[in-house]
């Protein structure tokens, strides 16, 4: 046998200095670890405020004798059309979702586009209208607005793009109707988490799109508008200790942001968890994880143990048979000074959950 | 999904879980070979379910974890280039070259392109007639037929502006030396079904006689990797060093003659350099003559060697504080050591900051253990 003296040498070292990013890469927008660091690295110790510090998906401001929650986020997907939606819906039914996340009833909206030059009327037209039935369904309303059109987007080549770019911004207002604080800083050990359905279906829906996947039945998204289920527990008298959405970055981000904030373990049951069979077909096929594909109209709700049941049967009004428990919050081990989340799967092996570094790559073979 | 179902079956594992405990009888050290293998192994536990006597490791079987670092250099100068729509698959993307990865290079200005398969890469060429389409061909066994598919596709179409950069690897060369090293600790090998499927396994088998180790041909469902180390423990308890396969439900004896003549017809067989393991003679796959006019070799005048000097100093800087006195990939890829056993996995080393290939993607082997870290594993980031 001959030993290969070159293994481990300098020669045969692997140096990958990869030093930190001097730009914005498109994973600094995918809910991960470097989105993370842009919040805590740039935003924050700039923008360095207690409400902005809560850091929740809108943010409960009291006006007088009145709590409001306010929110903004924009959107920018591609196609602007999907199965089960469109880039209109997504922005209002996005932004209800925030305000519905810190317990409030949404009700105003402000919308912003941002339209390129040669961008088709009739499309924008089919958007709007999309927007409006969308907020006739939240029962929200859009209050006031800004338009703006930039120059068609000219790439390294000079060439200029064909007018199909569309961005909205919406922002909301909406009234907190009750006294508790839904946040990270409410969770208690032994609260359980609830789930109000299957995950991935609108990241799935959007990458098979795009990819050109063809499935026997389409993904749809799951883009919904979700105050009126969050509403009927609050007003049933559900004391939810926190709420999250679980858009970009999905379940796994969304549960590894509120254990951190919280310092809590939260245990999750894989087996508990549903996705629907295409959705996890689609996620093999490309190696991806559904717990970290977008979802526009899932969330998660933690709860004390002895409120599960009404909770459940509330949630089941609005999702027959699809709202489940997922796992409990849980003091974490004493070696490990920061929140995190495990998983534990059917052999009963329980591991911990990371951040994404960036957005989700599907691997080669 | 139903088949998969199957092969996730919690009570099976755990039956088989139980056989192998019931037939161990004394401390033995198997390998699997895929990067594919090993992400199925850390993300179900599967190690958390043998005997502890019973050791597994991890190969060097993550193709993008050893490209070679001058070949991403040449695809990063590629991608630079203004006439060039690169395509890639997506997870060569986050592979770092000296300074850069394919991702920030993207950011630059770069017209880099995510693709699923090479086809859609001659699609984009026939549909930018004035521009350099390039496709970066990366992969093993497995994905070498529909390179070569994609290269014979473009020929037929006459493309004069479809090239590739080739950097095809082979399996089975990569465990002869992995063998033949004095320091070798492998006694059993689970060898990848992917590549299996295509190629067969008649060079296992003179691996298998040659150094007298069980090689057992295996799937990647969690139930199909149990079965496998159920089958190389069986072996390795008789004394017998055979090939077995354990994925027939996908692999034929002499596997896929269509797929191969593809493969003959277009390629040949070189030497390569792999990351962390250095030259493997006969280890690669490259154009032969007769398809020089795809090989991007001939179309661009392609950097070679080291990078430039200044940033060489960086580099070689990086390497005396990072990787010489710390980096043990080297040990990581031949199984010696495991990710954890690594003083900087976790802290300096994360997936955000590879300081080795077998970081950088998800099926290397560090990075596995990153991802899916048992509370008995876990790293100090955890704790940061
Ligand atoms: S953890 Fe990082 S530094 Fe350590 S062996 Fe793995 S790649 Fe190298």
């Amino acid at each position: 046998m001959q030993d290969n003296p070159e293994f481990n040498t300098p020669d045969f070292n692997c140096p990958l200095p990869l030093h930190s990013t001097d730009h914005i890469l498109m994973g600094h927008g995918g809910g991960g670890k470097l989105m993370q660091q842009l919040i805590e690295g740039l935003f924050l110790p700039n923008f360095n405020n207690p409400l902005l510090n809560q850091r929740h998906d809108s943010t409960v401001i009291n006006l007088g004798d009145t709590r409001i929650a306010f929110t903004t986020d924009s959107y920018v997907i591609q196609p602007l059309f999907f199965p089960g939606g469109d880039i209109g819906s997504l922005a209002v039914n996005g932004t209800v979702n925030d305000l519905a996340m810190g317990g409030s009833r949404p009700s105003y909206l402000s919308v912003g586009l941002i339209i390129e030059e040669g961008f088709p009327i009739a499309t924008l037209e089919k958007i709007i209208q999309s927007m409006q039935a969308a907020a006739d369904h939240a029962k929200v309303q859009i209050v006031t607005g800004d338009t703006k059109v930039i120059d068609k987007v000219i790439n390294r080549n000079h060439e200029k793009s064909h007018g199909s770019s569309l961005f909205i911004n919406t922002a909301g207002i909406g009234i907190v109707e009750h006294k508790m604080t839904l946040a990270p800083r409410s969770i208690q050990i032994g609260d359980v988490i609830l789930l109000n359905g299957d995950l991935g279906r609108h990241g799935m829906a959007i990458m098979a799109l795009r990819e050109g996947l063809q499935f026997d039945s389409p993904i749809v998204s799951d883009c919904a508008p979700l105050a009126e289920p969050i509403l009927a527990l609050l007003e049933q008298g559900i004391p939810i200790h926190c709420l999250r959405d679980l858009t970009r970055g999905g379940l796994a981000s969304a549960a590894i942001e509120l254990a951190e904030a919280a310092n809590v373990e939260i245990e999750l049951t894989d087996d508990a968890i549903p996705v629907h069979d295409t959705v996890r077909g689609a996620c093999e096929i490309l190696g991806l994880d559904p717990i970290y594909v977008a979802n526009e109209g899932r969330f998660i709700a933690i709860v004390p143990p002895d409120t599960v049941e009404a909770a459940l049967s509330i949630l089941h009004q609005f999702f027959p048979q699809q709202a489940c428990v997922i796992g409990q919050v849980r003091s974490k081990a004493p070696n490990i000074d920061r929140g995190y989340v495990t998983i534990r799967n059917s052999l009963g092996v329980k591991r911990i959950l990371t951040l994404l570094t960036g957005d989700p790559l599907p691997r080669i073979c | 999904m139903k088949y998969l179902d199957e092969y996730r079956n919690a009570s099976a594992i755990q039956q088989y879980a139980q056989a192998i405990a019931d037939i161990t009888t004394q401390p033995w050290t198997i390998m699997e070979i895929c990067g594919g293998q090993t992400h199925t192994i850390l993300k179900f536990g599967l190690e958390q379910l043998l005997p502890t006597h019973l050791t597994i490791i991890h190969g060097p079987g993550c193709p993008v974890c050893v490209t070679a670092i001058e070949t991403i250099e040449q695809a990063l100068w590629l991608a630079a280039q203004p006439p060039v729509i690169f395509c890639s698959f997506g997870d060569m993307l986050r592979v770092p070259g000296y300074d850069r990865d394919l991702l920030t290079l993207k950011a630059q200005g770069g017209d880099v392109r995510t693709v699923y398969s090479p086809l859609d890469a001659v699609k984009i060429a026939q549909a930018n007639p004035d521009r350099e389409v390039v496709f970066f061909a990366v992969g093993f066994e497995t994905t070498a037929p529909a390179t070569a598919l994609a290269v014979h596709l473009a020929q037929q179409q006459q493309l004069t502006n479809f090239s590739m950069l080739v950097a095809h690897v082979l399996v089975p060369p990569a465990m002869e030396q992995l063998l033949a090293a004095q320091n070798c600790q492998i006694q059993g090998f689970l060898a990848a079904g992917h590549v299996c499927t295509v190629m067969g396994y008649g060079e296992y088998e003179t691996i298998a006689s040659r150094y007298r180790v069980p090689i057992v041909v295996t799937g990647f469902e969690p139930l199909d990797i149990m079965q496998g180390i159920y089958h190389c423990v069986q072996q390795l308890e008789a004394g017998t060093a055979q090939v077995e396969n354990q994925y027939a439900r996908s692999v034929q004896p002499q596997g896929n003659l269509t797929a191969q003549s593809f493969m003959q017809q277009v390629f040949e067989v070189c030497d390569r350099s792999w990351r962390g393991l250095g030259t493997i003679p006969n280890s690669g796959l490259r154009l032969k003559p007769s398809y020089a006019q795809f090989d991007t070799a001939q179309r661009f005048a392609l950097p070679t060697g080291k990078p430039p000097s200044d940033t060489l100093e960086n580099v070689q800087e990086n390497v005396n504080d990072n990787a010489n006195s710390t980096c043990i990939s080297g040990l990581i890829l031949q199984g010696l050591r495991k990710p954890y056993q690594c003083s900087v996995f976790g802290t300096k080393c994360t997936p955000e900051h590879p300081l080795g290939a077998p970081m950088v993607s998800s099926e290397g082997a560090c990075a596995a253990y990153y991802h899916y870290q048992s509370l008995t594993h876990s790293h100090p980031s955890t704790s940061s």
